[in-house]
């Protein structure tokens, strides 16, 4: 077989061996390397794939050589491969930033382990963005979820091993509902391939069993996508881990979790079976309204920066599910490109409020007083970051929120546009709060280390704000590919 | 009396969701955090009953390829259980190392102990 | 004293027998229940017992923590060098028919190989997570 036969298997088998060899390493820098090193070929990797699924159709690997539906199948279609380029791009932004930021963070003697449960939870994203095999996913969820929350409890702040096992309980008890789901699957049709499975559930139609399992799989994916109101480890998890930790995590794990949430809802249930037999459209949308007033409500009122980005998280996902629970072209579309844009979006605030952290050493909202005059450009990171979130025209938020409203008219709902606009005023409370504070206060922490970040961390992060802007303008790659990806999922079957 | 053989029949089932529902129970309503875990691998536990018991079919023999035997049981649920189980094994020994650490910082691992105390922001 | 002199003639006989028992475990994974995760386990629990009987600093002379650590990621290692073995020679990754010429021969070596590296890891692993709750609190 050619190299290029083998991508699909590399794409999972790079990181895991760069993660064991990792293990084995005593000094951080070394480890450091390996994983730079990895990340940056998994968009080579991601690239060169997303172009084939783009030109060719869907690509298929035969794990171990057994033909499916009896082996496990690779299997990289539009949205997989769409996917996979945003865990892949994120990542490889990610690790020249870490360097200095773990180095400031995390104690010595733990460094190598830290990049070693880093490169696991890479392997488990991206191995659920392109298995094609049911319980597959469940081990790669469960390989990136527990690297998480080792992730997370090594945290400086005492809070971080709280916000781990908090993490850790409802996160099993998702997967565990995810198996359940996919137990009472396999014992109706007798196949775990999801291609299998689509054509043997739509020969069976909306029976209990199928029924029971659709609302297990969703409450179990919910619990992992931070839908509310099952996203209550979302903000203790994001505001005590380390930096690096929750600006990756932000903008690739909630993402991968809607992916699998698509990937169920339409692909392997198919729109007759979902939106007949329960009312999913109906529970989606309450759920998403209530998460973006909500949660923004909440934003307003957090002292902690990093607390309240992880709120604003929750909201911008109920956008993506107000996406999915619209159901239409646009609407879907609105939510899927969504998934790239808030990534951006939190990617780059997160490291952000990480480079203030790394040189003043909090993340408190009166610590960052006056800021901006010292560190002009991280700010300027911020700032076009929080435009993005309020859905400023020319940046990528707004693209997702115009999808959004246009697809709400194409339903006849006036009012669920309005609440579209209403959630983005909430959205300027909290960001022009923050933005005040670091423009236009007087300079608290006049120390001389306090100024801009190394290069190795400020790139990464002027990138990510530059994507921002450029995808908000020119959105073939993101809204194009989106679109793609959506024509695929609406067709029923695949 | 048809409806109660029916539902006695099933009684892996009715064992599955007793176990599953327990599981939850404890998790939601005690505090201390090792008895959450305890109840988190027994609603783990009941997940492998519910892949096993339809894995047995009635008058199957182990499966081990043989000329004499025509009907085996199904060998798959139990490799996909065996994978649950470890991975059950590893969260709860994560679970455990968590549980290990809060008590060394906290000084308890109750949580209405634990939550009332207000670190600095 | 007298209690503690029989426990430690009865584990000195047992552990050698443990040993035999994880390895058949081990290698019979292919008949009957057994494999690698619980021939590792089983190892491992030989490590512990000699641990509690004899105390930790005993047991890890003979098994040192860093081993331990060190045995965690090689038997991963191991595993996935047989599906990267397998990639070299032409199959897709862990495709083990390609790795001795004949095909199902070329199974049982694949599977044989990829178990060695489970019960590695997992005896590595269960001893570590011994080692460092154990450690603890003294």
């Amino acid at each position: 077989m050619t190299l290029e036969q083998q991508l699909p298997a590399l794409q999972v088998i790079l990181p895991l061996f760069g993660a064991l060899i990792c293990a084995l390493m005593r000094r951080g820098s070394l480890a450091w390397g390996i994983a730079l090193g990895v990340s940056f070929a998994m968009p080579v990797i991601s690239g060169v794939l997303l172009a084939e699924v783009l030109s060719n159709g869907p690509i298929s690997y035969h794990l171990g050589g057994w033909a499916p539906p009896w082996g496990i199948e690779y299997r990289v279609d539009t949205l997989g491969a769409y996917l996979l380029m945003l865990i892949s791009a994120i990542g490889a932004l990610i690790m020249p930033y870490a360097r200095a930021s773990v180095a400031r963070e995390i104690s010595a003697d733990k460094q190598a382990w830290f990049y070693t449960m880093y490169l696991l939870c890479l392997t488990g994203l991206l191995g659920i963005a392109i298995t094609g095999d049911a319980f597959n996913i469940f081990v790669f969820l469960e390989v990136s979820s527990l690297s998480t929350y080792v992730l997370i409890a090594m945290g400086k702040d005492r809070r971080a091993l709280l916000s781990a096992y908090q993490y850790l309980i409802m996160g099993t008890i998702g997967a565990t509902f995810y198996v359940i789901g996919i137990g009472l699957l396999y014992s109706v049709t007798g196949t775990l391939n999801l291609v299998d499975l689509t054509a043997r559930i739509s020969e069976i139609g909306p029976s209990r069993p199928v029924l029971a399992a659709l609302a297990f799989l969703e409450v179990g994916i919910s619990l992992k996508l931070a839908l509310f109101p099952l996203h209550v480890w979302l903000p203790n998890a994001y505001a005590y881990a380390p930096s690096v930790v929750t600006a990756f995590l932000a903008a690739t794990a909630t993402k991968v979790a809607v992916y699998l949430y698509l990937r169920f809802l339409f692909s392997v249930f198919g729109v007759s079976v979902v939106f007949k037999g329960l009312p999913v459209p109906e529970i989606l949308l309450a759920l998403s309204i209530a998460a973006m007033f909500g949660a923004s409500l909440v934003a307003v009122f957090q002292d902690n920066i990093k607390r309240m980005l992880a709120y604003s998280s929750v909201a911008q996902i109920g956008y993506i599910t107000l996406g999915i629970g619209l159901a239409n072209k646009m609407g879907l579309t609105g939510g899927v490109v969504h998934l790239i844009n808030h990534a951006m979006m939190k990617g780059a605030l997160f490291m952000a409020i990480g480079a203030v952290v790394y040189r003043v050493g909090s993340a408190r909202l009166e610590d960052f007083a006056g800021i901006g005059r010292r560190m002009p450009l991280t700010m300027a990171v911020f700032t076009l970051g929080g435009l993005s979130i309020i859905g400023t025209p020319g940046t990528v938020g707004f693209v997702s929120k115009w999808y959004l409203a246009v697809g709400a008219l194409d339903k006849g709902w006036w009012w669920l546009m309005f609440l579209l606009v209403a959630s983005s005023l909430v959205s300027v409370v909290y960001i022009g709060r923050v933005v005040e504070v670091i423009w236009f206060r007087p300079l608290l922490h006049t120390g001389t280390t306090v100024r801009e970040v190394p290069l190795a961390m400020l790139v990464p992060m002027l990138l990510l704000a530059t994507a921002t802007i450029y995808f908000g303008i020119d959105t073939t790659l993101t809204a194009g590919i989106a679109g793609r990806a959506v024509d695929m999922l609406l067709a029923g079957l695949s | 009396m048809a409806v109660f053989s029916e539902i006695v029949s099933h009684y892996n089932h009715w064992i599955t969701i007793f176990l599953m529902v327990s599981g939850l129970y404890i998790v939601v309503a005690r505090g201390n955090m090792v008895k959450k875990l305890v109840g988190l691998s027994l609603f783990q536990t009941s997940v492998y009953l519910l892949y096993l018991s339809p894995g047995k079919i009635l008058g199957g023999t182990p499966p081990i390829l043989d000329p004499n035997f025509a009907v085996y049981s199904n060998p798959l649920p139990h490799v996909l259980m065996l994978t649950a189980i470890v991975v059950g094994v590893a969260t709860l020994a994560l679970g455990l190392a968590l549980v290990v650490r809060i008590n060394e910082e906290y000084g308890t691992i109750e949580e209405d102990e634990i939550f009332p105390v207000k670190d600095d922001e | 004293m007298k209690l503690d002199l029989i426990f430690r003639i009865t584990t000195k006989l047992i552990l050698p027998f443990i040993l035999m028992f994880a390895l058949y475990v081990q290698f019979h994974g292919d008949y009957g229940p057994g494999g690698g995760f619980q021939a590792g386990v089983i190892t491992a629990a030989m490590v512990i017992l000699y641990a509690i009987i004899f105390g930790l600093p005993a047991a890890q002379k003979v098994v040192p923590a860093r081993l331990a650590e060190l045995m965690i990621p090689l038997g991963a290692l191991i595993y996935a060098s047989v599906g990267a073995v397998a990639m070299l020679l032409g199959g897709e990754f862990l495709n083990y028919s390609v790795l001795l010429s004949d095909g199902p021969h070329g199974q049982e070596l694949g599977i044989l190989l990829v178990e060695i590296g489970v019960l590695v890891t997992v005896a590595g692993t269960m001893t570590a997570i011994f080692y460092s709750f154990a450690g603890r609190g003294r």
